[in-house]
């Protein structure tokens, strides 16, 4: 008997260009994903719900509530965003993040959402303030982990030791498999070159990340080698991305509960080029992790301005490479 | 993201108003994976045939409810949900000439998370019918 429980799901955020676009409804949405396999939902209400974080009508709970009965899917995550920007001078007070995050609990609760997303870059002192309310409400706060923040960054770590220092359980993380990227992703290169990147530069940073040479150095070369706007604008992207090693979760597996399956492509032969899947699921079964993997299309802005953006394919795709690297029986039974 | 999706190809015309054209309008979306509250909209900047339009003659409406752009900055409840055509228009006595116009926009939004205030922008050559 295996110790870890690798569960299959998707976030929303996946097929945005469908949604944007209202090519696809919630409904579709949720349909086949349920036809993949992948049961456990996750979702930006701000992306899929108008108007929220605004009160919603109770209809909406209630569409939602019946959607994931008829379908056979799990609410997983409610993904908020605390806009502590809403104001354009000054900073929102400390007190009213607090009442703001507990919005998005109490929302995700009545979703029936077990976890809620923080992003980042909130201060962890707001969230162990909110942290008896998660409880009260039992859904749990995790901050995503995200490129370029890893699990090694003070940052990281001062949310660690906030969370340990309170006691709660109710605080964790959510990584996002990006910040684990060991190839300058192809649909990037591609679109950096229809900008104007000559193709040169575009081979030279490709390799640099592949050498792992310190961003600051490949600006500096990229500039040298006569780069300008677009050029050095792949080039920054180094600044905000990097190799870091899936092994790094290991020392958080307690705290860690739901995932993003970044992706920025799958080819037709089941492999994301540059994100290394099967190291990541290795970890987590060497770490024990029960939760879900929840897919996270980000490739339809790398590819809309020349292509046409299938973003339901591409998450079928994932899941099949998901499905053969946790091991699931060919016929899994329908749950 | 989104940016070829922000100037819609439906709705572009002149707005008239007690039997005179008062300007153009089109509509338009945020290049944005979710919807924002108005008071981080910090500009939404029109270019028409090549000639900036002032800021204090843009428009923004959504839902039938219509801000200047200032006032947007102190719009604390109301949203521009995602993927929602909001009606853009711009005051310019006469409108625009019946034919092709070269129409520019440029949106600039405030995103918490982010360590800088993206613009994004999109051309689109518009036809107004004689």
């Amino acid at each position: 008997m295996s110790n870890y429980e690798i569960k299959r799901g998707v976030s929303l955020y996946s097929y945005q260009e469908e949604y944007f676009l209202g090519t696809k409804s919630l409904e579709d949405l949720i349909k086949v994903s349920a036809e993949m396999g992948a049961k456990g939902i996750e979702l930006i209400s701000e992306q899929t719900f108008p108007h929220y974080p605004n009160p919603l009508d109770q209809s909406v709970y209630d569409n939602w509530h019946a959607l994931m009965a008829k379908y056979g899917t799990t609410p997983v995550c409610h993904d908020f965003m605390l806009d502590y920007k809403k104001y354009k001078n000054r900073p929102m007070p400390f007190d009213e993040q607090v009442a703001s995050c507990k919005v998005d609990i109490d929302h995700a609760a009545r979703l029936g959402c077990p976890y809620t997303r923080a992003l980042v870059s909130i201060d962890p002192d707001v969230l162990v303030a909110c942290a008896d309310y998660a409880e009260s409400k039992n859904v749990r706060i995790l901050i995503e982990v995200h490129a370029p923040l890893h699990f090694d960054h003070p940052w990281i770590i001062r949310h660690a030791e906030a969370f340990e220092k309170s006691g709660s359980k109710y605080l964790g993380f959510l990584p996002d498999m990006g910040m684990f990227l060991f190839k300058f992703p192809p649909v990037w290169k591609a679109k950096f070159i229809r900008d104007g990147v000559p193709p040169h530069i575009a081979d030279y940073i490709c390799k640099a990340y592949e050498d792992r040479t310190l961003s600051e150095y490949v600006i500096l070369e990229v500039e040298k080698m006569g780069g300008v706007g677009p050029a050095i604008g792949m080039a920054i992207t180094l600044r905000h991305n990097a190799a870091f090693e899936p092994k790094r979760m290991l020392d958080h597996m307690d705290r860690i509960w739901n995932i993003h399956a970044k992706f920025y492509e799958m080819t037709e032969d089941l492999v994301e080029p540059s994100i290394p899947y099967d190291e990541i699921i290795k970890v987590l079964k060497q770490g024990g992790y029960k939760g879900y993997i929840c897919s996270e299309y980000e490739g339809n802005r790398w590819i809309q301005d020349a292509f046409p953006v299938d973003s339901i394919e591409q998450v079928r795709r994932q899941q099949e490479m998901f499905k053969k690297l946790i091991g699931e029986t060919a016929t899994a039974p329908a749950a | 993201m989104f940016d070829k999706y922000m100037i819609c190809e439906d709705g572009f015309g002149n707005v008239t108003e007690g039997g005179d054209t008062i300007g153009f309008a089109f509509q338009a979306r945020l290049p944005y994976y979710r919807g924002i509250g108005l008071s981080m909209v910090e500009d939404i900047a029109v270019t028409i045939d090549g000639e900036a339009v002032p800021r204090d003659q843009v428009r923004f409406s959504v839902r039938g409810r219509t801000w200047t752009l200032d006032e947007m900055e102190t719009e604390y409840s109301d949203r521009w949900n995602f993927g929602e055509k909001a009606l853009i228009t711009v005051l310019r006595a006469g409108g625009l000439p019946p034919g092709k116009h070269k129409l520019q926009l440029a949106e600039r939004i405030r995103v918490s998370y982010l360590p800088f205030v993206p613009t994004t922008r999109d051309t689109k050559v518009l036809e107004i019918a004689a």
